[in-house]
């Protein structure tokens, strides 16, 4: 499988482009550009590094993607974004080759276009509502939202020109944030704006949450979300790192002893979850957080240079369906594994997964074995793993969720030999800071409970993301970010 | 950024160090501990044992063994250096309450965490015996201090270079016999905690163990320090460090501690490399 290489998709646009009056297209010549295919690396050359799979458009075919919009006056696109970003809005510039107009678009609504254009499932939120991928009955034919997205984000970032917002004069007010990934970022980008002054309290020894500890470098470069969090530091945020709030500081202690005036708790859904099945705690099992960490933070996959080691494996099999379970799978083969499955209960329809990252995944050789769950993990007797027992499965009716229940077919078993299990099922809520603060209300999965201005049930203590939608997404945490800050904001100010 | 304050050498493996850490010297207890780094971009976290603080210093202190090439370089850090990043107190702090006759059992390195609480079931009023382990007399420490703490200070080594030439057990299965504790708290290499177990069990003494699991996070967030205990899987950093040794599954949780063995034999090979160079040079 060779992928066209840049300068051939480059060439390409630049010709579809010199076709066109491009002042005076009608909806159905609009509909007529081919879909701009993001270049990527090729496929035997990527899993060799960790570099980024996407490279990213050239401008010849950021104008062509853009011009496919139709501009539709009910922007039924909209909807589909948890931010609601004016979507034909910035596309419009962007066709008009007005980067910069177009970017400030964006952040009227978004703070992280050049993270969400990357990893956004963008095939169930924006684009799925798009009129040209309906009229074209085929979703992967809308409008490409994410990669114009991303394009005038990198731009503006490689150029340097990121305009500093503007800081209201300093009210003398504290505002504390727990966790520093994107729901945290945002409320202390737009806390910060309102003149406050902001500090961020982080676990780890790096601020980012997910998008340093859990999403690859070759999904997300991480030098992307150091830069967000350098704007911060430049406004004025500051952060506090290898601070662990309800153990280096109780969570009230902030109010009560640091004087903080209110606080958001952004502190993600970092509790992996594990089968409870014989042979869990043999060795070579793994949660796809210890191992992506391992490998993401604490950058294992150079191992000349860190001194954090990670497992060496030749067979793997990864349990789980959903992005966590793509980056663990594609991790492992980029850490030198010769085989590496992916085992999922269900059909790749169901898959949670981005579909560009299934597909990344399966250019890259990954198996996958679907309809099919693990019974039992066996080991040798040094309690090492060397095999999965699995069960085959069949879909039956619809669950709750709507999706179709799968269903043990008995005898099915089979054993699949494998050194290493990494287990990618979910993750629950860390219940550190529920247990250390009294009268903060959860539910019974420990997510934190909040009001529709993200309100927990402490005054002038406030929650978002994953610590209350339960295992979520980058947007949805910065949306809640930004609804958090803004009754922060109007908190203080009556305050 | 925390400063070293003191550092000094306790036996051939072992160092004693001070550092900087006004808040995690306020907020710790007995049976904690911090998870320490050295280099923020390629360095390994560590899990050591908070054995002492002094919150009106702002300081703490931790005794480790260098035994592989984050506490090989971590013992290399001079007074007035900053060690990058330092991150606690982590996991539950220990019960102490007066339970009424506790034997203290501390082996090697384990002598260190027993210390913070061995002095802890002492003010509460316990009756305090220590039974003090190691391989030979170069590798034992802290005896003066847990001589202040102590009713009875027994000290066994292995080769009989100091002390009694027995294992921590022997003693331990004399006192269960005669003195009849009501607890006993055993800190150590595995093996040992696990022999330690099994000599209380016949006796029902509860026993307490502290596990020394690798750790990634120390917040529970990665599942690597997991544990089987009772049948029930348990992270450590969380749920622990102390557990009641009669329900540990230590067979297992030995065979994880050896997860990476190849990697670390080859890193600890080249720190002594490193050593020997540098001796020669210096
Ligand atoms: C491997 C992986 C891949 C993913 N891929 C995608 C994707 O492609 N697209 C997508 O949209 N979403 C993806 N997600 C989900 C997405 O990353 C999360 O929904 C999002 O990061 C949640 O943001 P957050 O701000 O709520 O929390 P997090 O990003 O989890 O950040 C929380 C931070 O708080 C810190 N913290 C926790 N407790 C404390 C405490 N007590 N004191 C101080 N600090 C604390 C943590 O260390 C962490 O840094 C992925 C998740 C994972 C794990
Ligand atoms: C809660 C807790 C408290 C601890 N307190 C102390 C303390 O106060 N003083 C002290 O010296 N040590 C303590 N340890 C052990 C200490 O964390 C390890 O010695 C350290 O991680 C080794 O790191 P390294 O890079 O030098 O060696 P590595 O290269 O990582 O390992 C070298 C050798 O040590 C073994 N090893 C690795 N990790 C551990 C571990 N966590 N425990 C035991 N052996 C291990 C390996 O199997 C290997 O044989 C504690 C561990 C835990 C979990
Ligand atoms: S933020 Fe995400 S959902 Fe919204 S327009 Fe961008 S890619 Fe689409
Ligand atoms: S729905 Fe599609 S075509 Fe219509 S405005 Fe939105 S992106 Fe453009
Ligand atoms: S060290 Fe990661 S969960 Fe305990």
């Amino acid at each position: 499988m060779s992928h066209p290489s840049k300068e051939q998709l480059q060439k390409e646009a630049a010709e579809v482009l010199s076709a066109l009056d491009i002042t005076a297209l009608k909806p159905k010549q609009r509909i007529a550009i081919p879909v701009q295919e993001m270049p990527t690396q090729d496929p035997g050359v990527r899993i060799t590094n960790m570099e980024e799979v996407a490279i990213g458009y050239s401008k010849d075919q950021v104008i062509a993607e853009s011009l496919r919009c139709l501009q539709c006056k009910n922007a039924p696109c909209i909807k589909g974004c948890p931010v609601s970003i004016d979507i034909p809005g910035f596309i419009l510039k962007a066709a008009e080759g007005d980067f910069q107009g177009s970017i400030d678009i964006i952040k009227e609504s978004s703070l992280l276009p050049a993270i969400c254009g990357r990893v956004c499932p963008q095939e169930a939120q924006c684009q799925l509502y798009c009129t040209v991928g309906k009229s074209l009955k085929d979703v992967e034919k809308s409008v490409s939202i994410g990669r114009i997205e991303r394009y005038v984000a990198d731009l503006e970032r490689e150029s340097g020109t990121i305009k500093m917002p503007e800081i209201a004069p300093s009210t003398g007010k504290k505002v504390a944030i727990v966790g520093s990934g994107p729901a945290g970022i945002t409320v202390a980008a737009d806390v910060r704006k309102a003149g406050h002054d902001v500090t961020i309290f982080e676990a780890f020894h790096k601020p980012g949450g997910v998008m340093v500890y859990g999403i690859p470098e070759f999904r997300l470069p991480k030098s992307i979300v150091a830069k967000e969090i350098d704007n911060l530091k430049q406004m004025g945020v500051k952060v506090e790192t290898n601070f662990l709030i309800g153990r280096t500081r109780k969570l009230m202690d902030l109010m009560v002893k640091d004087g903080f005036d209110a606080i958001f708790v952004g502190s993600g859904a970092g509790l992996p979850k594990f089968m409870k099945i014989e042979g869990e705690n043999l060795i070579g099992v793994f949660s796809a957080n210890e191992y992506l960490t391992r490998s993401n933070l604490m950058k294992a996959y150079d191992p000349k240079n860190a001194s954090t080691p990670i497992y060496n494996s030749k067979t793997v099999a990864v349990l789980g369906g959903g992005n966590v379970a793509m980056d663990a799978a594609r991790t492992a083969q980029r850490l030198g594994a010769e085989k590496v499955y992916v085992v999922y209960r269900r059909t790749e329809k169901e898959m949670p997964a981005r579909v560009e990252e299934v597909g990344h995944a399966k250019e890259e050789g990954i198996d996958f074995l679907l309809l099919h769950n693990p019974k039992r993990i066996i080991g040798d007797d040094k309690g090492r793993v060397t095999g999965l027992e699995l069960l085959r499965y069949e879909l039956g009716e619809p669950d709750d969720s709507g999706r179709r229940r799968p269903i043990a077919i008995e005898g099915s078993e089979s054993i699949l030999d494998v050194d290493t299990v990494i287990v990618s099922i979910g993750n629950d809520s860390n219940p550190l800071i529920k247990q250390t603060t009294e009268s903060l209300v959860t539910n019974k999965w420990g997510n934190i409970i909040v009001d529709e201005d993200c309100k927990t049930s402490i005054p002038g203590v406030f929650a978002g993301g994953d610590i209350v939608l339960g295992a979520a997404t980058v947007i949805l945490a910065m949306g809640q970010g930004r609804t958090a800050a803004e009754s922060i904001n109007k908190m203080l100010a009556e305050k | 950024m925390n400063k070293v304050l003191h550092k000094e050498q306790l036996g051939e493996e072992v160092f004693r160090m001070r550092i900087e850490a006004p808040l995690i010297a306020e907020e710790r207890s007995p049976g904690q501990f911090v998870i320490v780094q050295i280099d923020t971009d390629f360095g390994e976290r560590i899990p050591l044992t908070i054995a002492d603080a002094d919150p009106e210093e702002g300081s703490i202190t931790i005794i480790f063994q260098t035994v592989g090439s984050t506490t090989h370089r971590l013992a290399a850090i001079e007074v007035g250096e900053c060690i990058e990043n330092l991150l606690g107190p982590l996991g539950q702090p220990t019960y102490i309450e007066n339970f009424g006759k506790v034997i203290c059992v501390g082996g090697g390195i384990g002598v260190a965490p027993m210390h913070p609480i061995a002095q802890g079931l002492k003010k509460a009023g316990n009756e305090v015996k220590i039974i003090m382990g190691a391989r030979n007399k170069d590798l034992m420490i802290m005896e003066e201090d847990m001589a202040k703490i102590a009713d009875e200070l027994i000290l066994c080594t292995d080769d009989g270079s100091y002390g009694r030439k027995a294992l921590v057990t022997e003693p331990l299965k004399e006192l269960c016999e005669t003195w009849k504790p009501d607890m006993v708290v055993a800190i150590g290499p595995p093996i040992m905690m696990k022999f330690c177990a099994e000599t209380t069990r016949p006796y029902g003494v509860y026993t307490v163990v502290s596990l020394n699991t690798i750790m990634i996070d120390g917040t529970g967030m990665c599942g690597g320090c997991r544990v089987s205990v009772g049948g029930e899987t348990k992270f450590v950093c969380v749920d622990g460090p102390e557990f009641d040794g009669h329900l540990v599954d230590f067979d297992n949780m030995m065979l994880r501690l050896g997860t990476y063995k190849t990697r670390e034999a080859e890193d600890h090979h080249e720190c002594h490399l490193e050593m020997a160079i540098q001796e020669l040079e210096d």
